[in-house]
């Protein structure tokens, strides 16, 4: 082994059916079969889940910290993309 | 009830039982966390198993004895375990080619059990070949990966190979109790198990790099209760608690 660690996966489970996967943190492992080995054994051993995804940390492309105000700021005042921004007839029945 | 079918339940809530133990030794000890966590579910399986198949066992003796009476209050003499099970855990190739020549007998065992006329024999089989079919899965991949890995763990794995294979004839050596479970229905002919397990076995291990050693040694004595010297360790420590303090519960 060339590195001190086994390469780290994020792992993913999906509570129920109709459910979104969640992210429910991460653990290592050598290859994806092991990866969803250990996830089984270390996230889903209280029936939490009926289904499982593992992803290479690696692969994860994540918006940095100095990201914030460029991505995120100028969001906070388009009220108008809120539904609630609009006021809704009386006449119209929904 | 007869004696066979007694004794025919107890060998296997015994098996469960000492290989759980012997499972829960890695616990806080694995090669790395995730490992540890899984080691120690699958001790837990056994036990939860272990704990079906003894009270089950005892129902079936009719002289009162609970899961508890049997796991606690039995001497080494009356175990019906298989030596294999009860062999140290040696090191991580060791546990992991044990438990892998174990699961697939387990797997082919449970699978068949789940047609046995003993209706509470047959429900305990259903929940069971599902955790084997996983346990299977697990330890099958570990050999590959040790026999087929590192010159090291591929020794370790060939050497934890060689030492077991001995034990191995003893899972398959049909005796009066299997015939008198195989014709009342009970349980499976052993001559089948063994032909699935040897298949599957062959071709993980041809897989995995690693030579099947010779048939010729060959240990038995467990389900008569003639037991390797390791048996009263371990039999001290999963017992001291209850025989130091009798009816201890928390």
């Amino acid at each position: 082994m060339t590195s001190k660690h086994l390469p780290l996966w994020e792992v993913f489970v999906r509570s129920r059916r109709g459910l979104d996967h969640k992210h429910v943190g991460s653990l290592h492992a050598a290859d994806p079969e092991q990866a969803l080995q250990a996830a089984r054994d270390t996230y889903t051993r209280r029936q939490e889940g009926v289904s499982l995804w593992i992803v290479r940390s690696s692969d994860i492309h994540a918006s940095q910290a100095d990201d914030e105000e460029a991505f995120f700021d100028p969001a906070e005042d388009k009220i108008y993309r809120h539904p609630t921004f609009y006021d809704i007839p009386d006449e119209l029945k929904l | 009830m007869s004696q066979a079918h007694f004794e025919a339940v107890l060998r296997l809530g015994d098996n469960a039982l000492i290989l759980g133990q012997r499972l829960s030794e890695w616990c806080g000890h694995s090669p790395f966390l995730e490992e540890d966590i899984a080691i120690a579910n699958t001790a837990l399986d056994h036990i939860g198993r272990a704990r079906m198949l003894l009270s089950h066992a005892g129902e079936l003796e009719g002289r009162g004895r609970s899961e508890d009476d049997l796991a606690y209050f039995r001497d080494e003499r009356e175990f019906r375990n298989f030596l294999m099970v009860e062999l140290p855990v040696g090191d991580f190739a060791f546990t992991l080619v044990r438990q892998f020549l174990l699961d697939v007998y387990h797997h082919e065992l449970y699978a068949r059990l789940k047609g046995s006329t003993d209706a509470t024999l047959a429900g305990i089989a259903a929940k069971a070949v599902k955790e084997c079919a996983y346990h299977v899965r697990r330890s099958g991949e570990w050999v590959l990966r040790l026999g087929d890995g590192t010159a090291e763990s591929h020794a370790r794995a060939q050497t934890a190979l060689d030492e077991l294979w001995g034990f191995s004839h003893e899972l398959f050596a049909s005796d009066a109790v299997d015939r008198a479970m195989a014709d009342a229905k009970i349980a499976p002919e052993l001559a089948i198990v063994y032909e699935h397990w040897r298949r599957e076995v062959e071709a993980t291990l041809s897989e995995a790099t690693l030579q099947i050693p010779d048939d010729g040694w060959q240990a038995t004595g467990g389900r008569e209760g003639v037991h390797t010297e390791h048996m009263g360790h371990l039999l001290a420590e999963l017992q001291v608690m209850q025989r130091t303090y009798p009816e201890l519960e928390w």
